[in-house]
């Protein structure tokens, strides 16, 4: 009887703890909760807007489309570029620092770390007057290739560490069997590296889907316009629309929160994996 | 016997010798060629910024520049100019109290969010994962939500207080003296996420024995955290630390969503200046200099940061 009580006052303290867990994460997750609904509510304009939306107005998001959609087209392409570009020099880097005794090695990973600490507004300073020059401002090749320096580093500090602990002998006896270096890299250690290459591509998409600054300082006409400069320029021509403006962030935000529920586990990942190896 | 077998190896390897050496050349070669790309990318995206800031600090930018293509060189002009102008004071204080009190808000409240998730309770793992969402969103879209949110006539935080009876009037972003506050409020909600995942994850590598002795000895649970969990945690804590000071200190599109540097430039740090002087202005000279301000704070914490990082390596 006393053991089966105690077993029920744990079990109630543990569904305690949820509760409490719940609150914390109302608090944490309520300005997203605002942001939906006064997406919801755009005829407020100005006004309070209502705890709960009442009914479901989507005018507020079909205005925001029209007004974004092009601007969320940018973004994805974009993104998706800077994630193909990060990738494509990340991973044979990766490979390169942690298999191969090369002379530097050391010094070019101690230079990845020294690259996450540069702020990108120093970045985008230089980057600025030499992508006039080259003709890439205002381009999407060249936002592409800025937005791919934001997952370079991370992805190859990511990757090396992942790529460090496939055992020798398995790229040994691919070499033994005749492949080359890059067959071998190709056919074994890409396929063995899938879970890294993931984390690593979410995160180039995330960062690069997130970014602003280089969208703002490395364009100075529309013709590539991401949803983020998009929304911030929003808010500036149109301050009594915010039911509108906050359409177009949920939808920005949308990708965030589809990647967190299908992919959770890579992003835990890469959170940790990325900061503390 | 053996000075034939010696002769023999050497008569190998000499005749041999051109060819290994090639090989020897090609496979170094070859080995290169994995990294070079990604050297050559860093170089151009983050090692001539570097250099180019640097030397930019002592031209003369204007917007003509980009017709002509002129810039001049102007010794420390805009050295001189921009230390001497009150604004730059100002915004050095203010990217210390807002990196500061960022750092102090969010370390706190991560540190006790993953303490508290270190208990067993059904949902765990969904509520953790969950909470992450308000890192992820784009800075700048976070930015826009809660300008709405701390509006001052019809924001959502002003009316909840009229009902609790508190002042519902602040002008939480409209006031010089209040946002600089409300600015660090909102990063420090963004930033607790990342704080709890990494300690998080650090408290799971903490010794269950070492509770389990604790608890024998009749320690109280402060004293357990005090004694135990902090100095196995240091390692981890430096990291969060130094992590989250690099990208605070450089923090650009919340502010600018936020309050766009003002108001009277009273949330303008380093990294909005750099971006007035640079983009709004367009005195890339200018800009330089307190780009290079920042990047020289930032590398007085890298080298915490490398520290820190080769100890964890070990």
């Amino acid at each position: 009887m006393a053991a089966e009580n105690a077993k029920q006052r744990a079990r109630g303290r543990r569904w305690g703890s949820t509760v409490a867990g719940v609150l914390v994460l109302a608090v944490m997750l309520f300005p997203l909760y605002w942001m939906l609904n006064t997406a919801l509510q755009p005829e407020s304009g100005l006004l309070e807007v209502d705890p709960v939306p009442h009914g479901l107005d989507l005018s507020g998001f079909s205005k925001a489309l029209d007004d974004q959609g092009g601007h969320l087209l940018t973004s994805l392409l974009v993104s998706l570029g800077a994630v193909v570009i990060c990738l494509a020099i990340a991973a044979p880097a990766a490979y390169g620092l942690a298999r191969f005794r090369l002379r530097g090695a050391r010094t070019i990973v101690f230079g990845t770390l020294i690259t996450q600490m540069v702020p990108g507004i120093v970045i985008a300073n230089a980057l600025y007057t030499s992508y006039v020059d080259l003709g890439l401002v205002n381009s999407y090749f060249g936002l592409m290739l800025a937005d791919a320096s934001l997952g370079i580093p991370f992805s190859i500090v990511l990757m090396r560490s992942f790529m460090q602990s496939i055992p020798g002998e398995v790229i040994e006896a691919a070499e033994m069997d005749g492949a080359g270096r890059l067959r071998t890299f190709l056919r074994v250690v890409l396929p063995m590296s899938r879970n890294s290459l993931i984390t690593s591509g979410l995160f180039a998409f995330l960062f690069s889907w997130s970014d602003f600054m280089f969208a703002l300082t490395l364009n100075t006409t529309d013709d590539v316009k991401p949803v983020t400069l998009g929304i911030y320029q929003y808010i500036g021509a149109h301050v009594g629309d915010w039911g509108s403006v906050m359409a177009a962030a949920v939808l920005s935000a949308i990708p965030a929160a589809i990647l967190l529920v299908l992919a959770q586990k890579y992003i835990a990942a890469g959170i940790t994996g990325g900061s503390v190896k | 016997m053996t000075t034939s077998t010696v002769t023999a190896r050497t008569a190998v390897s000499t005749t041999g010798v051109p060819a290994p050496a090639r090989l020897r050349r090609r496979r170094r070669l070859a080995r290169w060629g994995f990294v070079a790309p990604a050297v050559l990318f860093m170089l151009l995206f983050f090692g001539y910024p570097l250099v180019r800031n640097v030397v930019m600090s002592f031209q003369h930018y204007t917007p003509k520049t980009f017709f002509t293509g002129e810039a001049p060189l102007n010794g420390f002009d805009n050295w001189s100019a921009v230390l001497q102008d009150a604004l730059f004071g100002k915004a050095l204080w203010h990217t210390l109290v807002f990196t500061a009190g960022s750092l102090l808000g969010q370390f706190c409240a991560g540190l006790a969010l993953a303490v508290f998730f270190t208990r067993r309770f059904p949902l765990n793992g969904v509520l953790r994962s969950l909470i992450l969402l308000p890192w992820l969103v784009p800075m700048v879209v976070s930015g826009i939500v809660w300008r709405r949110i701390l509006d001052q006539d019809t924001g959502v935080l002003n009316s909840f207080m009229d009902a609790l009876g508190l002042d519902g009037h602040t002008p939480w972003l409209t006031s010089p003296h209040m946002a600089l506050l409300s600015v660090i409020l909102v990063n420090i909600w963004i930033g607790i996420p990342f704080n709890m995942v990494i300690l998080y994850g650090g408290l799971q590598e903490v010794p269950r024995e070492m509770y389990e002795a604790a608890a024998l000895d009749g320690a109280s649970a402060w004293r357990t955290f005090r004694s135990i969990t902090l100095p196995t945690l240091r390692p981890v804590i430096t990291v969060v630390l130094v992590l989250g000071f690099m990208s605070t200190v450089k923090i650009l599109d919340l502010i600018l969503a936020l309050t766009d540097g003002g108001p009277a430039d009273a949330t303008q740090t380093l990294g909005t200046l750099t971006y007035q002087n640079s983009f709004v202005r367009l005195d890339f000279g200018a800009g330089a200099v307190v780009g290079n301000v920042l990047i020289l704070i930032s590398a007085v914490f890298a080298v915490f940061y490398l520290r820190a990082n080769r100890t964890e390596g070990k």
